[in-house]
């Protein structure tokens, strides 16, 4: 397989806080290859909204310690302090990584237009033009030519168009709050693809919109992403959705992605009993509406075998030795020592 | 449109609050046990020479008749005439209402340019070193006596080392008298000697003013983006690789200005206040000598004078922050 585009290699990082140090991610590892749309799927508190700052490089720093592993976009150490590196991250944040936040409603700001900050968006990060053009302008007086910003302006133009936003001249003039929610995601998505990037981070896009406008939405991104060969990473907690658009799941629990797999082997031969139950739990696959029995363990006091050991039928003393990833086929890897499909190296010793 | 309406709205208000003020005023200026009839006539003066004297000043009615009569004076612009001087007191309050207004003006322009970018520096070390020193340094300035502060300053500035005039508010004649504003007017004339002056002599006065000011909006500019530092947008604005000066500078400042700028209009009333002594210890031709004086002589109708057009202008500043407010935060537009 190529070089992965992103891979989240064994990341564990927490939070000190009154309760203790709160073990946020634990070991995580996840791979995007480019152009790949991955569902990054999960209850509320599993950690898909830290990975997904992580990523972006936005976590909050008050009492963040990270105990271990690697973020690596291409060939850049995404966590690393060094000077050097730390210039190449700048460099691809906004650029060859964007983002669509969870709440459209209060991720722009409230008291600049829209066209004013799609402006900023585009002075800065623009595909136009080279991210290392060098100014001697101090940053808030940087000027921005009028040819430059010709040329962008017909982009966001034409990319508005793209995500079919009614009247994009009109909606440039507006305020944030002049416009409707799902207006303002299919901005959000405009502005992500903007800068031409090759992996979007897409951290619960529908989850603050009414459920009609979903859809679309999921499906202007699914088009336009895979129209351009843009990676996303999509979390999300609906499975149904990440059907429809994701290339493949990463499933996580407690702070690890307990299985991924190619979205097909996802559905159809799902190894892990988390999956399983997550599948099963879905009102559109006549599940009942009880959803999984028990509860996420705690943050401070993590088990320290399989995570799912509390609320897993099929565990037994073995599982209280922590599981690794196991590889079931291609792309596809579960944490288990219990799994509903036969490990590939099982399968291959049947063979022999 | 809203933002007319907003505005006409406001101008309503102006009125009634223009009318309590009046009403208020006037109260406490008679209720004080003073008798201006006594004050011109002199100690010597019979009961008789004093109920003619009462009779022409209006004194004899009763308080309500009194007001009404004062009020209807006001509008058509007579503030009737001080009890020393006998000169029109509107004539003297326009004529000093330059050079308080310099002053101020300028103080409040040289603490929003102190207290707004500090105030930012501050909240984005938040608890750092160089928070806790200008949380020491401001609440300092808040706490010290003005008049102190301002005799300190003249003892060491001027008398001390010399570098500053003592009192006063410009040396010589002055540029020839167009707006009352010297700044303004030495400009205009192209007098350049005496711009040098004006502002020489503007230093400390409003450095006095200034600081204490500065200092208020040290502390709301603080409060204002540690409120919208952690806010979504400036979430995604840093997610999507903005330069952190423009987020700071920008995006959160933008934002936090909008409870400043409240905060901008009511600095104006103590402003003001501060400036009756401020003047008085720089010997500043202003409204607030004038108040002194008036205050000193029982002048009850100069008082009321000052009073009034202190509030009005206070009220006026008000005004104007609430129209920049529509500009500033486009949601209460909607």
């Amino acid at each position: 397989m190529s070089q992965p585009l992103l891979k989240v290699d064994g990341l564990s990082l927490g939070f000190r806080g009154d309760g203790g140090f709160a073990h946020i991610l634990d070991g995580v590892n996840v791979t995007i290859q480019p152009g790949e749309i991955m569902g990054l799927v999960g209850e509320s508190g599993c950690g898909k909204t830290t990975l997904a700052r992580a990523v972006l490089g936005v976590l909050p720093r008050n009492g963040l310690q990270i105990r271990g592993g690697a973020i690596r976009l291409r060939d850049i150490d995404m966590l690393s302090h060094e000077p050097a590196e730390v210039g190449r991250q700048n460099r691809v944040r906004g650029r060859k990584v964007t983002f669509i936040p969870q709440d459209p409603f209060t991720s722009l700001n409230p008291v600049l237009t829209i066209g004013e900050q799609i402006d900023d968006l585009m002075k800065w990060k623009s595909p136009l033009r080279d991210p290392d053009e060098r100014s001697y302008w101090p940053t808030l007086l940087r000027p921005y030519p009028r040819a430059a910003r010709k040329a962008d302006r017909e982009k966001v133009m034409e990319t508005l168009d793209e995500v079919q936003l009614p009247q994009p001249a009109q909606i440039l003039k507006k305020y944030p709050h002049e416009v409707s929610g799902g207006q303002r995601q299919r901005l959000m998505i405009a502005m992500a693809l903007l800068p031409e990037p090759e992996l979007i981070i897409a951290d619960e896009p529908t989850t603050a919109l009414d459920v009609t406008i979903q859809a679309q939405i999921l499906g202007v991104l699914r088009k336009l992403a895979s129209d351009r060969g843009v990676a996303v990473m999509l979390t999300t907690h609906d499975l149904g959705s990440a059907y429809e658009i994701c290339d493949a799941i990463t499933v996580m629990y407690a702070g690890q992605e307990v299985e991924a797999a190619p979205v097909g082997s996802f559905f159809n031969a799902p190894a892990h009993p988390y999956t399983a139950k997550l599948l099963a739990s879905r009102p559109d696959a006549g599940g009942s509406m009880t959803g999984i029995p028990g509860e996420l363990p705690n943050f401070y006091a993590p088990p320290a075998g399989c995570r799912f050991i509390t609320r897993c039928d099929r565990a037994t003393e073995r599982c209280t030795i922590r599981p690794e990833p196991t590889r079931f086929a291609a792309g596809h890897v579960a944490r288990c020592y219990h799994p509903l499909t036969a490990p590939e190296s099982d399968r291959k010793e049947k063979r022999a | 449109m809203r933002r007319l309406e907003i505005i006409l709205s406001r101008f309503v208000w102006f009125i009634p609050t223009l009318f309590g003020l009046l009403l208020v005023v006037f109260l406490i200026a008679n209720v004080v046990p003073t008798d201006p009839a006594r004050i011109i006539a002199g100690e010597n003066a019979t009961e008789a020479q004093l109920a003619i004297l009462r009779a022409q000043l209006g004194l004899d009615e009763p308080i309500y008749v009194q007001f009404f009569i004062y009020v209807r004076d006001l509008l058509s612009g007579d503030m009737g005439r001080s009890l020393y001087t006998q000169r029109e007191i509107s004539d003297d309050l326009l004529r000093r209402l330059p050079a308080t207004m310099e002053l101020t003006l300028v103080s409040i322009t040289l603490a929003i340019l102190i207290g707004v970018p500090f105030g930012v520096i501050s909240a984005i070390r938040a608890n750092t070193w160089v928070d806790q020193t200008l949380r020491v340094i401001s609440v300092s300035g808040l706490a010290v006596a003005s008049f102190w502060f301002a005799i300190e300053l003249q003892l060491f500035f001027s008398t001390r080392l010399g570098w500053m005039p003592l009192n006063g508010r410009i040396a010589g004649f002055g540029p020839e008298r167009i707006t009352g504003f010297l700044l303004i007017d030495s400009v205009i004339t192209g007098d350049w000697a005496s711009l040098r002056s004006a502002m020489w002599h503007l230093i400390l006065p409003t450095l006095t003013l200034a600081l204490p000011a500065a200092a208020t909006l040290l502390r709301f500019t603080r409060a204002g983006v540690l409120e919208v530092i952690n806010s979504n947008y400036v979430l995604y604005e840093t997610a999507m690789g903005f330069p952190r000066a423009l987020v700071v500078w920008k995006y959160v400042l933008r934002n936090a200005l909008i409870s400043t700028v409240t905060q901008i209009g009511l600095i104006f009333g103590t402003l003001f206040a501060g400036a009756v002594v401020v003047e008085a210890v720089f010997d500043w031709p202003g409204l607030g000598t004038y108040a002194v004086q008036s205050i000193l002589q029982s002048d009850t109708k100069a008082i009321l004078g000052f009073s009034i057009l202190v509030g009005v202008v206070f009220i006026g500043i008000n005004l104007l922050v609430d129209i920049v407010h529509t500009f500033i935060d486009p949601r209460m537009v909607k």
